[in-house]
């Protein structure tokens, strides 16, 4: 299991703004350690929000996202109160789900 | 290879300063008001929050019960009032020193293991960073507020003083070589002026912070350490012969970027 999620969640006008800090190493399987062996690959592969239970967000990821990814967004027919729930999985098979209710604007 | 890095900073510190140089510092402005929203630092936060309610060591129990200055368990304003002396140690203490304190107490760790592993490398991260992002965190936007007035932390203040102007190490540089003046500057950072309060304040506050270059969230500590290696000194304790050679261990990681 990763490390915890910072998610923020609030109202921008009319529409759920969602930032996402995730805690990943995302080694790109391209660099190589002190003695000169290559870092195995390890990065998020699928990324999902979900709004009350319904998908709002998905994305497929791969080697070239950033250490400890940052994400920001925004969907319509969110709502104060409103649970939003985010979960990744890396290639490694580890996986991790943290959630928020969405604060008020 | 320090010695010439340090011949060119001080050779770039004696241009005057031009427009560039104050859009340069306008445009770092922005990149660090950037990051003070969402900084990863955050994410150290939270693991150090983990970390100090986690029961560990041979103990088994978690540093919940350590006293950081202002009473057994309380974190809230306890950095802005580090270092400070602690009767149950005998020691003038930081709050990294006083960490490994409680963990040797409460935890049980041997000092030798709480010790270890003071700043993190990539694929070794630090317990430390997390637990000082964390208690750092709970004293953010209040005054620096160390005490001054048992003996021990005003023969630690003479001390600090002291080091602060002993010229040391191959170049001969003491922290007031390049802390000791106004409007001094190593590449592109200024400088702040150690000497003046404000300045001094203003800039611990600063710390621990997240170093984009490294990727990690570095304590004051660090800070210290890697001044006094960059200046050539080998040793954290200046004083300790032989010393053995100074070892920027997250400088051998690979340098190139993703």
């Amino acid at each position: 299991m990763g490390d915890p999620m910072r998610i923020r969640a609030s109202m921008a006008g009319d529409k759920v703004e969602v930032k996402v800090l995730m805690a990943h190493e995302m080694e790109s399987g391209q660099r190589k350690d002190a003695k000169g062996a290559t870092i195995p690959a390890h990065f998020i592969q699928n990324v999902t929000v979900r709004h009350n239970g319904r998908t709002v967000f998905s994305a497929q990821w791969g080697p070239s996202i950033s250490k400890n990814p940052f994400l920001h967004f925004r969907f319509k027919g969110g709502k104060p109160g409103d649970k939003i729930s985010i979960t990744w999985t890396d290639n490694k098979g580890d996986k991790r789900t943290d959630e928020t209710a969405v604060a008020g604007s | 290879m320090a010695g010439r890095r340090l011949a060119a900073v001080l050779f770039l510190a004696a241009i005057p300063f031009g427009s560039a140089a104050q859009d340069t510092e306008a445009a770092i402005q922005r990149y660090r008001d950037m990051l003070q929203d969402d900084s990863p630092a955050e994410l150290e936060e939270l693991k150090g929050a983990e970390l100090w309610k986690t029961s560990r060591g041979p103990k088994n129990v978690s540093l919940e019960q350590c006293d950081l200055g202002l009473g057994s368990g309380v974190v809230r304003g306890a950095y802005a009032q580090l270092p400070r002396y602690f009767a149950d140690s005998g020691k003038v203490e930081d709050l990294e020193s006083r960490l490994v304190s409680c963990m040797v107490t409460l935890q049980g760790f041997s000092p030798a293991d709480a010790k270890k592993n003071p700043f993190s490398a990539p694929g070794r991260p630090s317990d430390k960073e997390a637990l000082v992002s964390y208690i750092a965190a709970q004293s953010r936007g209040m005054k620096l507020d160390a005490p001054l007035s048992h003996p021990k932390e005003i023969e630690a203040f003479q001390i600090g003083e002291k080091l602060f102007y002993k010229r040391a190490g191959p170049h001969d540089f003491a922290c007031a070589t390049c802390h000791g003046d106004a409007g001094k500057r190593i590449r592109l950072q200024d400088l702040p002026l150690l000497t003046d309060p404000k300045e001094a304040q203003k800039i611990f506050t600063t710390w621990p912070a997240y170093r984009v270059s490294q990727g990690a969230v570095r304590t004051m500590q660090h800070r210290l350490f890697d001044c006094y290696c960059k200046c050539g000194i080998r040793r954290w304790n200046m004083f300790r012969r032989p010393s053995p050679p100074c070892r920027c261990s997250w400088r051998s990681s690979p340098k190139a970027g993703k």
